[in-house]
C-alpha cells in the first residue's frame, strides 16, 4: 500500500499486502508490519484510552515497553485483551479493537473522569471511599469493579494449546541486537552449545532501526548476515519470538515462545512455549529502553519517542507524522530527525534542552536550543506544541527523547541492584547478578554500536574460556561510536496542563509530587501509592523519570534515592502458558487402578483420592440415590459376601536382618515380637506425638515384611520412614521400597468370604479358621499357580480377607473373583460402603486423625510402647495431651431416629448457648447404618468413655441443625469382634 | 534450583522435597535426662541464619537419598551436598 504515511524502503514485503480491521474498518498493511506500525501507516493515531482517565492515548514506542497502545485482538474465545499493538505481528485477517472506553473511542463517556481528575489525585481511593463504612461493599466496591480493567476478557475457555519445553545450552544470549549477534557469532563459531532468544521476529535489534555501519557496509545488512550464518551452525538454536522473561537461581532461565500470534490460526500447534532454559553461562544483551521528557500534555497521541519515531521510519517505512518534531536532551534524538529528514519527511522543529550548539543541520526545520515544550495542543491528536518562549509550532506528532535507560531488569532478578552512572544519566547493573550472568552492550550502559559489538564478543569469549573452550572465528565486527552525548533532563517546570509519567495508569509529576509531601517517600512506597509503575508494562518508560523527580523533590540525587527492582517476568505471561497442558483432566496425573475398566464397565461412580481414581459405588437399575446402591453393598456385604478394590493403600516392602527393630521404631505399638505369618495393626506418631497414620504390617519371614498406609499418606510414610533408615539409625540393616503399584489388593469381607476364596485359592493351601486365623498371612497361589498374598485382615468388622496378586493380574483377579461369587451373591462395593462399615466398627480414619489426634483420644494410649524407642513417644507423654478429661472417640446416635446428623458438626450440653466456651467436640464422622438403621456418628467429646448414656447436642449452624443425640460406645457393630474370628 | 547429587550429579530442585534444618538429623537419646526438653527443643528450636544454612533435602522423584544441602539463604548458593546418611554416620548415629 502507499499513502501519505508510507515511506520507500524499510524491511517490508510489498508484494504481500494484509488486510485487517480496527474497530471493525478494513484496513490493509504488509507482510513485516506491527499492528502499531499499519495503523500508523494508515494515519491512525488514536488506538486507546488511558486507565484512569480515559484520556485519548495513542501509539508511544515501537517495542515491548508500550504503555499506551493496549488492544484486544481477535474475537470470541480467541479474543485476548490488553496485547501490545507495537509487538503484535500483522497477519491477513487480523481482528483488533481499542478497549477501555463506553461508547466509541473518539467520543467515550468515561472520558467524564478526566474533567474530575482534581478529585482522583494520588491516593484517592484510600481517602475517598473511607465511609460511611456500610458503602464499602453495597456501592463502592461494584463501581470500581465496574471500571476497573482495561481490556475484557472473552469469559470462555481458552481454545488453544500452550506448553512447556526445557532446554540446555553453554550459553544462553538474550537478545540479538549488535552486541547479542556479536556474542552468538564468537559463541558458534567455536562449537558451543548456544541458544540466542530475541522477543522481536526478526533478530538484529537497532541494527534494523538504524542507519549505522557495521564492517563498512548497512548495519542491517550485517545483522541479517550474521542470522544467517548462525542458523546455519548445528550447535546455535535461534529463537525469534521469545522473550526471557526471567532468571532465577543456579542460571536456569524462563522464557516465552510466541509460536503462532503472528498466525490467523495455530493449526494444531501449541499457541505459545514456556521454556525452562538451563545455561552454564548467559549474556544479557537487552538492549536499552528510552525515556520520555515530562512536560503539559505530553501524553497526547503524536507525541512518541523519538528511537521510535525512528524505528517505524527506518524498519517499517512510516512516517508517524507529515510534520514532526524532536524535542530532546541528548545526542541520539537528533539522529530521528536527521534520518526522517532523509527518508523525506517533513521535519519541523527541533528542541533541545541543551545550551550548545546544533548536533545536525535539519534543512528546514526550526532549531531552538536551549529551549524547552511546554505544552501540547489538539484532542484526540497533536496539532501543535508551545515553547517556553511562547512560540508555537504546529506539529502532528513530537518525538521525544529523554535518554536511554540499559534494559537492568534481568539483572535484579536474584537481587542484584542497579547502579547510577552520571555520565550516561542512567541505571546499570549492580550489586549480585544471577549466577554465571555477564551484560553486555547498551544494557550494560555502552550505548554506541562499536562498544555494543566489541562488549558481546568480549562477553562470550571470557564465557567460553570459563568452561575452558578456546575461541575460534577472529575478530569482532567494527563500526563506529555515533555521538550519544546526554544532559540530565526530565521535566519542564513551567509545563502548562498536567505532565505525564506513568501513560498507563495515569500518573503525573503532579502525584509524584503530591505523594511526596504526605509522606510517602520511599520509591517503594511512592510506587504503591501512586500506582506507578504497576500497569502491564511496568513503568518501562516512567520509572526512571519519576525516581528522577522523588529526588528533585527531596533534594537528594538520584543515586541516593535508588531504584525499585524488578521481579519476573519481564513481559506479562499469559497464565495459559503457565499452566500449559495442566488444564482440566490433565491437571494433574491420574492413577488408576489395575481393575479400574472393569470398575468402569460395572457404571462404577468414581471419586478423586489424592490422585487416584475409586469406585465409589456400583449403581445398579432402578437405584435412583446413591444410598440406596450403597446400603445395598453394605448389607450385602454384611450378608454375604463384597469385595473392593484397595489397591490404593500404600504398600511398602521392608527387608533386612533389622527389619524388625526398625518397624518397632516407626510404629508406637511393638512389632520386634511379631510371629511369622501374622499381621499387626500399626499406629504412628508424629515425632511430636500426634497420630498421623496407621494400617497394618504384615511379616512375611524373619527378616520380611510388608506394610500397608492410608491412601493419602502414602508417600509421606515412606518419605519419613527412609529419613529414619537414612538420618536416625544409618547402622539398622534394613532397606525400604514402594510396592504399592506393583500389587493389586483386593478385600473380601462378609460371612461367606472364606468359602468364595476356597473356590479360587490352589486346593495345597488351607485357610480354615484353626489354619489361617484372624489376623494371619501367607505367600499362597490362586486360581492354578499364580503368586498370591493373603492377608486375614477386617476393616469392614467381617470375616474378612485382603488378596494381593501381581498389579497385572489384577483385573483377572477381580473378575475370578465376581465369577466364583455368583452363586453366594457377592457385590461389589466401594469407599462409601467402605466407610459406612467402618464407621459401623468405630475405625479412625482421615476425618478422624486431623492432625491433632492423639493416641489417647483414639482409645489407643496402652498401644504406645514405654519400654522402646520409637518415633513420637517421648512428646506423647505431654501432660495435656493425657487429661483424663480429654477428647475422646465416641460414638453418637440420634434420639429421633429419622434425624440425619452432619460431620463438623459442634456438641454442647443441653441448654448451652452455642459459643466457644461451651464447645465440648465435634462430630467427625457421620453415616447412615442400615445396620442400626439410623444415622450414627463418630465424634470427639471431653471424657466421653464416663459418659455413655448422655443426652448432647450436634449443633451445626452451616447446616442450621441442632439435633439431640447419645453418647454411644463407637463400636455401633459387634463391638466384642466375633463376627471377625468365626 | 540445580542440586549437585553426590552420586547422581546435578538435578533440579523439583526433583527433591524440603524438609528443614539438618539438625533434625541429631535427634536425642529417648533415655536421657530431661529428654522432654531436649525434644522439645530438637523437634521445635530453629536458627534462621541469614547466610550459610545446612538443611535436609529428600531426592523423592530420584533415588530417595536424604541430602544434608549446605546453602546461603541470601543468595541460594549451594556450598557443599552430602548424603545426610554418610553425615549421621559421622555423627556417631548407627543403630
Amino acid at each position: 500500500m502507499s499513502g501519505p504515511y508510507r515511506l520507500d524502503g524499510g524491511a517490508l514485503d510489498r508484494s504481500r499486502r494484509l488486510a485487517f480491521r480496527f474497530d471493525g474498518r478494513r484496513l490493509t498493511g504488509h507482510s513485516g508490519d506491527t499492528l502499531a506500525s499499519a495503523l500508523l501507516a494508515n494515519g491512525i493515531r488514536l488506538v486507546g484510552r488511558s486507565f484512569k482517565y480515559h484520556r485519548p492515548r495513542g501509539i508511544f514506542t515501537a517495542g515491548s515497553e508500550e504503555p499506551s497502545a493496549l488492544v484486544e485482538l481477535r474475537s470470541g474465545a480467541y479474543r485476548e485483551p490488553n496485547t501490545r499493538a507495537t509487538v503484535a505481528e500483522l497477519f491477513d485477517g487480523l481482528e483488533a479493537a481499542s478497549q477501555n472506553h463506553l461508547g466509541s473511542l473518539r467520543h467515550d463517556l468515561l472520558a467524564v473522569n478526566d474533567l474530575l481528575a482534581p478529585f482522583l489525585s494520588a491516593g484517592f481511593y484510600y481517602k475517598t471511599f473511607m465511609w460511611p463504612k456500610s458503602f464499602w461493599e453495597r456501592v463502592y466496591e461494584p463501581a470500581i469493579r465496574a471500571s476497573a480493567g482495561l481490556g475484557r476478557l472473552s469469559g470462555e475457555p481458552d481454545p488453544d494449546r500452550y506448553d512447556k519445553g526445557f532446554l540446555h545450552c553453554d550459553l544462553l544470549i538474550i537478545g540479538a541486537g549488535p552486541a547479542g549477534l556479536a556474542a552468538a557469532l564468537a559463541a558458534g563459531r567455536s562449537g558451543a552449545r548456544t541458544i540466542l532468544a530475541d522477543e522481536d521476529f526478526v533478530m538484529g535489534g537497532r541494527l534494523n532501526a538504524e542507519t549505522h555501519e557495521v564492517d563498512g557496509g548497512c548495519g542491517t545488512t550485517w545483522a541479517a548476515d550474521a542470522v544467517r550464518e548462525l542458523a546455519s551452525m548445528e550447535k546455535v538454536r535461534l529463537m525469534p519470538r521469545t522473550t526471557v522473561i526471567g532468571a532465577f537461581d543456579h542460571g536456569i532461565f524462563g522464557a516465552l515462545e510466541r509460536c503462532t500470534d503472528h498466525l490467523a490460526a495455530a493449526a494444531g500447534k501449541p499457541r505459545q512455549i514456556l521454556w525452562r532454559v538451563y545455561t552454564k553461562r548467559a549474556i544479557l544483551c537487552a538492549g536499552a529502553t528510552e525515556r520520555p521528557i515530562a512536560f503539559g500534555g505530553n501524553d497526547r497521541p503524536g507525541v512518541m519517542l523519538a528511537g521510535a519515531v525512528r524505528t517505524y521510519a527506518t524498519r517499517f517505512a512510516v512516517g508517524a507524522g507529515q510534520r514532526v518534531g524532536l524535542f530532546t536532551n541528548n545526542d541520539d534524538g537528533w539522529r530521528t530527525a536527521v534520518d526522517l529528514a532523509a527518508k523525506g519527511v517533513r521535519v519541523a522543529a527541533v528542541i533541545d534542552v541543551r545550551d550548545r550548539a546544533p548536533v545536525a543541520a535539519v534543512p528546514d526545520a526550526r532549531v531552538r536550543m536551549n529551549s524547552q515544550v511546554t505544552a501540547t495542543r489538539g484532542r484526540h491528536g497533536l496539532n501543535g506544541i508551545v515553547l517556553a518562549t511562547g512560540e508555537r509550532i504546529a506539529l502532528d506528532c513530537l518525538a521525544v527523547s529523554g535518554g536511554w535507560n540499559p534494559n537492568v531488569h534481568l539483572t535484579c532478578h536474584q537481587g542484584g541492584r542497579p547502579v547510577w552512572r552520571e555520565a550516561i544519566a542512567a541505571f546499570v547493573p549492580g550489586g549480585r547478578l544471577p549466577g554465571g550472568m555477564a551484560v553486555a552492550g547498551a544494557a550494560a550502559g555502552a550505548f554506541t554500536t562499536a562498544a555494543a559489538l566489541a562488549g558481546g564478543h568480549r562477553a562470550a569469549i571470557a564465557a567460553l574460556g570459563e568452561f575452558g573452550r578456546p575461541p575460534a572465528g577472529g575478530d569482532p565486527p567494527v563500526a563506529s561510536d555515533e555521538a550519544s552525548d546526554v544532559t540530565a533532563f526530565w521535566h519542564v517546570r513551567d509545563s502548562r496542563g498536567r505532565a505525564w509519567l506513568d501513560l498507563q495508569n495515569d500518573v503525573t509529576v503532579k502525584d509524584v509530587a503530591q505523594s511526596h509531601r504526605e509522606g510517602f517517600r520511599s520509591v517503594e512506597l511512592l510506587k504503591r501509592y501512586t500506582t506507578l509503575g504497576m500497569a502491564t508494562d511496568q513503568g518501562k518508560t516512567a520509572n526512571v523519570l519519576a525516581l528522577a523527580i522523588v529526588a528533585g523533590q527531596s533534594g537528594r540525587t538520584i543515586a541516593e534515592t535508588g531504584t525499585t527492582v524488578f521481579r519476573p517476568p519481564y513481559t506479562p505471561v499469559p497464565i495459559a502458558a503457565l499452566a500449559g497442558r495442566a488444564r482440566g483432566r490433565d491437571f494433574r496425573p491420574i492413577r488408576l487402578t489395575p481393575s479400574h475398566h472393569w470398575a468402569e464397565r460395572q457404571g462404577a461412580v468414581f471419586v478423586e483420592a489424592g490422585m487416584w481414581l475409586r469406585a465409589q459405588w456400583f449403581p445398579r437399575p432402578g437405584e435412583s440415590h446413591w444410598r440406596q446402591s450403597v446400603d445395598r453393598e453394605v448389607l450385602q456385604t454384611r450378608g454375604s459376601v463384597g469385595i473392593c478394590d484397595v489397591t490404593t493403600l500404600g504398600k511398602i516392602d521392608i527387608q533386612g536382618r533389622d527389619a524388625a527393630e526398625f518397624l518397632n521404631r516407626i510404629y508406637a505399638n511393638g512389632f520386634a515380637r511379631l510371629a511369622v505369618g501374622k499381621v499387626r495393626y500399626g499406629l504412628m506418631l508424629r515425632e511430636d506425638g500426634i497420630a498421623y497414620d496407621d494400617g497394618t504390617t504384615a511379616r512375611l519371614g524373619d527378616h520380611h515384611f510388608v506394610m500397608t498406609t492410608t491412601t493419602a499418606n502414602a508417600v509421606l510414610v515412606f518419605r519419613n520412614m527412609e529419613f529414619a533408615r537414612q538420618c536416625l539409625w544409618p547402622g539398622l540393616d534394613v532397606h525400604l521400597i514402594s510396592v504399592t503399584e506393583q500389587w493389586a489388593q483386593y478385600a473380601v469381607a462378609g460371612p461367606n468370604s472364606r468359602r468364595l476364596l476356597e473356590k479360587l485359592v490352589d486346593p495345597e493351601y488351607d485357610i480354615s479358621n484353626a489354619a489361617f486365623p484372624f489376623m494371619a498371612c501367607g505367600e499362597i497361589r490362586v486360581c492354578g499357580g499364580t503368586p498370591a498374598r493373603l492377608f486375614r485382615i477386617s476393616f469392614s468388622g467381617e470375616l474378612a480377607y485382603e488378596i494381593a496378586v501381581a498389579a497385572r493380574y489384577g483385573e483377572a483377579l477381580m473378575e475370578a473373583l465376581m465369577a466364583v461369587g455368583e452363586e453366594f451373591d457377592a457385590v461389589a462395593y466401594g469407599t462409601e460402603a467402605l466407610g459406612v462399615m467402618r464407621i459401623e466398627k468405630g475405625h479412625a480414619a482421615g476425618n478422624e486423625l486431623n492432625g491433632q489426634t492423639t493416641a489417647r483420644m483414639l482409645g489407643m494410649q496402652r498401644m504406645v510402647s514405654k519400654k522402646k524407642d520409637c518415633i513420637g513417644n517421648i512428646l506423647s507423654e505431654r501432660p495435656a495431651m493425657n487429661r483424663e478429661d480429654g477428647l475422646e472417640l465416641m460414638g453418637f446416635t440420634p434420639l429421633d431416629r429419622t434425624e440425619e446428623l452432619t460431620a463438623g458438626a459442634h456438641l454442647l450440653a443441653p441448654g448451652a448457648s452455642a459459643e466457644t466456651a461451651n464447645d465440648e467436640g465435634w462430630i467427625t464422622s457421620v453415616a447412615y447404618s442400615p445396620a442400626l438403621g439410623s444415622s450414627v456418628g463418630l465424634g470427639f467429646i471431653k471424657d466421653g468413655h464416663a459418659r455413655v448414656g448422655e443426652t448432647v447436642r450436634a449443633w451445626d449452624a452451616l447446616q442450621g441443625k441442632d439435633v439431640p443425640v447419645e453418647i454411644v460406645s463407637p463400636h455401633f457393630y459387634d463391638p466384642d469382634g466375633e463376627r471377625l474370628r468365626v | 534450583m540445580i542440586i549437585d547429587h553426590p552420586l547422581l550429579g546435578p538435578r533440579d530442585a523439583a526433583e527433591f522435597v524440603y524438609l528443614g534444618d539438618a539438625r533434625l538429623i541429631d535427634r536425642p537419646d529417648w533415655q536421657g535426662e530431661n529428654a522432654a526438653r531436649l525434644f522439645h527443643d530438637y523437634l521445635h528450636v530453629r536458627d534462621n541464619p541469614a547466610g550459610e544454612h545446612r538443611e535436609l533435602w529428600f531426592h523423592e522423584h530420584g533415588d530417595r537419598s536424604w541430602l544434608v544441602v549446605t546453602r546461603n539463604t541470601l543468595t541460594h548458593e549451594i556450598i557443599r551436598v552430602e548424603l545426610a546418611r554418610d553425615v549421621a554416620l559421622s555423627l556417631g548415629r548407627g543403630r
